[in-house]
């Protein structure tokens, strides 16, 4: 973990075996699709699917804070509780869960790198067992709205210009090829990308076993492209939990100030009526 | 509990690369089928064999697969 500029929210999975029974620790399985928690999961660690409790299910929103106190409260957590996020899809759904819980102010919020492949790959134990965790009282913050970028602000940031976006979609969402991923349902009427997007998908950020590379790797990715935190970065992808991934990269594995993750993404902007949108082929870096 | 025997591998289903990952628990083989970029999961499936959980799993990300649509760009 050493460079990255805030080691402290990444552990692996010796940690978290190590911290098993650590009282002050509440580990967290967060998926998409629930069935992964449902055939074993990290002993001790209590499931949250994204879609029914970390997101609003009425409006498209996150969580508001009166349920994200809730859920917190409910899966014993506490203010002072060190929270480790892991799942599947490397951390996908994981990355939006911390994101959020930074939005509301948790202090000590940590992915589990690799996810929940490493933990499978290195055979480590599993557990059928749901834990029974007492409920406390949780207070939230914020939100913090600084880590968040709404339409208005990307469309001020295509205006004005003065920071980089970043599309962390496959090159084929991104050109317009495809409108969702593989396999996946369509979600917007059109295809491609907001205008002077650059295309690093996501998973360039991670290593075959799904551990973030090392941080000179990352600056040299992110560089390529002209995004050395030199100026506002706004982060996307199609609903915003890629992007999520991408947000925790830039702003804790290599310390940009002023990261944000516009998570109504391709979704909201590919179905804008006259919304601008490039297709083709991957930009060349214009800095 | 420990997943066993661990493994995964590349394929094409439909025109599309799909990684596959396969592991025993207990006397269940598990396999997740995903589309390789972006990642994201397609199936899950359980069989006796790993073949079995495999091969629900590739008809399952086939089906899905077969969906999408290329567009001209």
């Amino acid at each position: 973990m050493a460079d990255y500029a805030h080691p402290e929210t990444l552990v692996s999975t010796d940690w978290v075996a190590q911290h098993e029974s650590d009282p002050k620790v509440r580990v967290v399985e967060v998926d998409m699709d629930t069935r992964a928690y449902d055939e074993g999961h990290i002993p001790g660690a209590i499931g949250w699917a994204w879609n029914s409790q970390l997101c609003d299910t009425v409006r498209r929103d996150i969580l508001p804070k009166a349920q994200l106190e809730q859920l917190l409260g409910s899966s014993g957590i506490s203010n002072d509780t060190t929270v480790v996020i892991y799942g599947d899809n490397n951390n996908w759904f994981a990355a939006w869960a911390l994101w959020q819980l930074k939005i509301y102010g948790h202090q000590d919020v940590r992915l589990m790198n690799g996810g929940r492949k490493k933990w499978l790959a290195e055979g480590r134990e599993l557990t059928l067992e749901v834990p029974k965790v007492p409920a406390v009282t949780y207070r939230a913050t914020g939100p913090d709205n600084s880590l968040r970028a709404f339409l208005p602000q990307v469309e001020a940031a295509l205006e004005g210009g003065g920071h980089a976006l970043v599309d962390v979609r496959s090159p084929q969402e991104f050109t317009g090829e495809i409108l969702a991923p593989p396999g996946l349902p369509e979600t917007c009427q059109r295809g491609g990308h907001i205008p002077t997007a650059r295309s690093i998908p996501w998973s360039k950020a991670c290593n075959d076993d799904g551990t973030f590379k090392s941080a000179d790797e990352l600056r040299s990715l992110y560089g390529a492209e002209g995004v050395d935190g030199s100026k506002p970065v706004i982060v996307y992808c199609r609903i915003g939990e890629r992007s999520s991934h991408t947000w925790y990269v830039l702003k804790y594995l290599l310390g940009f100030d002023r990261v944000t993750n516009y998570d109504g993404s391709w979704t909201e902007w590919g179905n804008l009526v006259g919304a601008p949108v490039e297709k083709g082929a991957v930009a060349k870096a214009n800095a | 509990m420990k997943a066993e025997e661990y493994r995964e591998r590349k394929t094409e289903v439909a025109g599309w690369p799909v990684n596959l990952a396969s592991y025993r628990l207990g006397a269940v083989f598990h396999c997740k089928a995903d589309n390789v970029s972006p990642g994201a999961a397609l199936a899950r499936t359980t069989g006796s064999t790993r073949e079995e959980a495999e091969k629900k799993a590739l008809d399952r990300a086939g089906q899905l697969l077969a969906r999408t649509q290329v567009r001209a760009v």
